[in-house]
């Protein structure tokens, strides 16, 4: 088995699937020649030629509607939107069209696109380029949003993705890319979407992450256990749809929940799972569910981005603060 | 230091082969049609124009929802469809049903698609269209995903897509023909310039002279018509579609048209931005009466032959009508079942809901 980062293991996955069916196609800016300005396009161009991998116009709601047009063409799109920032370029595309064709179309017609693109904080970019917007994408009806935290995920996460007849948007959290390597296997696998993971059992507190927080989240179970207390840490790993079964199960052995997200308060996703636990375990909690979150400004400009992220000690002190109340 | 706007701008002249007294005016333009093509353009022409009136009709009575008059423009809808082929597939704008209808969507399904109910957008197998787009110019960056696509599968045909003269100030109008241009895409681009934009006149929507000037920042042919001349519409369009699929590249083609009623019928007042001089100006230009005085002068066309027509078109209409209204009613359930392959289960909760809602 080879050890790769998760930007190999992407690559990986987009190799398997160009391989698997002809009619899948990958382009964006700088995804051909170039390999992406990430290099998750590495060698693909070469290996399956510019009529399959090519580089498109620098207009992201250009690449959008092409993806449909190519979609009602019978192709399997895979296009990348270079920073997830950009996508205010290409809303309509994505939710105000590809998010509705089949509906529109009264369930004739499908659009089997695989939005990739990099997202989240840390890595010092300018601005546009690290938000959270996940939650943007999440409350369209008709997208799946799929956020992998690791490399064996994230393979096959995007396989399964790309194989996926509705559209999905497939976001890529940039510290994630190369901090680390894992064991992921050579042939090809999928992971059902809208399937959480358990990353790691305990019974005091369940700790609901996805993307870079589930690492967060970790951390902090680490500190915590330290303190005699046992962490529960799911995975969403998609995040439209959700799975609340996972969740509720977790909690309703645990009595106790912490949701984290990168995102600002207001945005993301976290509201949605506290809403859906006080409605379908309410007498199972001890105490509220709380969340860490990143606070309701804009993305800051990058000199504040270390104490705007949420980090493990906010994790811990929230954790505290539902074991003490 | 060589300047070039006027001199580019002064290229684009009005494309014209039928005037409006009905005399042909560029002879070697003249397109090849058969007698019996001849007849069948004016047959769908006058139908079209039937329909129009109904539908308004209808619409007054309530009994059809989200209707965009189309008279004035039948020539540039029917004449470029009239060059298309059943392969071809067609990207319009809320105001090109009746391209649809010859495309082959029967008309119960058109006015359902009036109606808001989603049997209106179901093409029937074989039809290679989509419904009609409302966000002005979403149409035109898919129209050329769809021809580049055409290309890439090797295929004779060709994505075309319209839109009007406020399309044309879309960020997407200039990724479209930006894109297809770039990877000379299989695609034709109409402009319907009807000059208005609900109330907005063309004037202001651009400096620009002409709106097929537009092509030429995107490297590709572009060409005005008088779009009330059906003969000059389709003979644009077939030399477009052809070099298209010839792999010489795609084309914007700009109308020159009027649509004679409201923008929609819901609400529009035309008198609030239109004097009634220039809506007489270009009522007499109609594309139906010019060529009607041409078939006529060829002896192809008589008034019996237009009653025929316009007789066929009310009845066809009635029972399209009859049959939209014996069409189930849509339910909140359906329409859950279709916003994915497979229902997630937190849908399948809120179906649960609605099934109980609807069942009472």
């Amino acid at each position: 088995m080879a050890q790769m980062t998760m930007i190999q293991a992407i690559t990986d996955a987009m190799r398997t699937e160009l391989k698997n069916d002809e009619n899948v196609l990958v382009f964006g800016e700088d995804v051909g020649q170039n390999g992406g300005v990430f290099r998750a396009t590495e060698g693909l161009q070469k290996e399956f030629g510019e009529e399959r991998v090519f580089d498109t116009p620098l207009a992201e709601s250009g690449i959008g509607g092409m993806s449909i047009g190519l979609a009602l063409q019978g192709f399997r799109p895979v296009p990348e939107i270079q920073f997830f920032g950009f996508v205010f370029e290409t809303m309509d595309a994505i939710s105000g069209q590809m998010a509705r064709y089949r509906y529109r179309s009264g369930g004739t017609r499908t659009m089997p696109i695989t939005v990739r693109s990099p997202f989240g904080g840390g890595v010092h970019t300018p601005e546009l380029h690290a938000d959270s917007l996940e939650g943007l994408m999440a409350q369209q009806p008709g997208l799946k949003v799929v956020i992998p935290s690791n490399p064996y995920d994230a393979k096959g996460l995007l396989i399964q993705s790309i194989r996926d007849n509705d559209p999905v948007i497939f976001l890529e959290h940039m510290k994630l890319y190369r901090s680390f390597r894992e064991e992921v296997p050579e042939e090809e696998y999928t992971i059902d979407l809208g399937k959480a993971e358990v990353k790691r059992e305990g019974k005091d507190v369940t700790l609901i992450a996805y993307g870079a927080m589930v690492h967060t989240a970790l951390k902090a179970a680490d500190e915590l256990e330290e303190n005699g207390i046992s962490a529960e840490i799911i995975d969403l790993r998609t995040v439209a749809p959700i799975d609340y079964e996972t969740i509720m199960e977790s909690v309703k052995k645990t009595n106790r929940a912490v949701v984290l997200q990168e995102a600002q308060k207001v945005a993301g996703v976290a509201a949605n799972v506290v809403s859906e636990i006080q409605e379908k375990a309410i007498l199972h909690l001890e105490a509220p569910v709380l969340r860490v979150t990143a606070p309701d400004t804009v993305y800051p400009f990058s000199q504040a981005e270390t104490v705007w992220l949420p980090n493990h000690n906010d994790v811990v002190e929230k954790v505290n603060q539902v074991m003490n109340f | 230091m060589k300047r070039s706007l006027e001199n580019i701008e002064n290229q684009f002249e009005m494309f014209q082969i039928l005037n409006e007294k009905g005399e042909i005016v560029n002879e070697d333009a003249m397109p090849d049609l058969s007698d019996d093509d001849l007849k069948e353009i004016m047959r769908r022409m006058v139908y079209t124009r039937i329909l129009d009136q109904r539908s308004i009709a209808l619409n007054r009575q309530g009994r059809l929802g989200f209707y965009a008059p189309t008279a004035g423009q039948e020539a540039s809808q029917l004449g470029s469809h009239y060059a298309l082929e059943k392969e071809d597939f067609i990207l319009p704008g809320y105001r090109d049903v009746p391209q649809l209808i010859w495309h082959g969507l029967p008309l119960y399904q058109a006015f359902l698609f009036s109606r808001g109910h989603f049997h209106g957008n179901q093409m029937p197998e074989g039809v290679n269209a989509v419904s009609p787009q409302i966000i002005i110019g979403a149409q035109i960056t898919q129209a050329a995903g769809v021809g580049i696509g055409m290309k890439k599968r090797g295929k004779d045909a060709i994505a075309i897509t319209y839109t009007g003269d406020g399309g044309a100030s879309q960020g997407d109008f200039y990724e479209g023909i930006n894109f297809a241009g770039a990877f000379n895409a299989q695609a034709v681009f109409v402009v319907q310039n009807n000059r208005y934009a609900i109330s907005v006149p063309v004037e202001k929507q651009s400096a620009a002279k002409t709106i097929a000037q537009k092509a030429v920042a995107a490297g590709i042919e572009g060409i005005q018509v008088d779009g009330m001349d059906v003969l000059a519409v389709y003979a644009a369009t077939k030399d477009a579609r052809e070099r298209a699929i010839n792999g010489e590249g795609p084309t914007l083609i700009e109308t020159m048209t009027y649509r004679y009623g409201p923008h929609t019928m819901a609400g529009d007042d035309p008198t609030r931005y239109r004097t009634e001089e220039t809506d007489n100006e270009w009522e007499a230009k109609d594309p139906i009466v010019r060529f009607r005085t041409f078939l006529e002068n060829k002896g192809l066309w008589s008034e019996e032959e237009e009653n025929e027509v316009i007789e066929q078109a009310k009845e066809e209409v009635k029972a399209a009508i009859k049959k939209a209204d014996e069409q189930p009613k849509q339910k909140v359930t359906e329409l859950m079942d279709i916003m994915y392959e497979e229902l997630p289960a937190s849908l399948q909760e809120q179906r649960e809901e609605y099934e109980a809602k609807e069942s009472k």
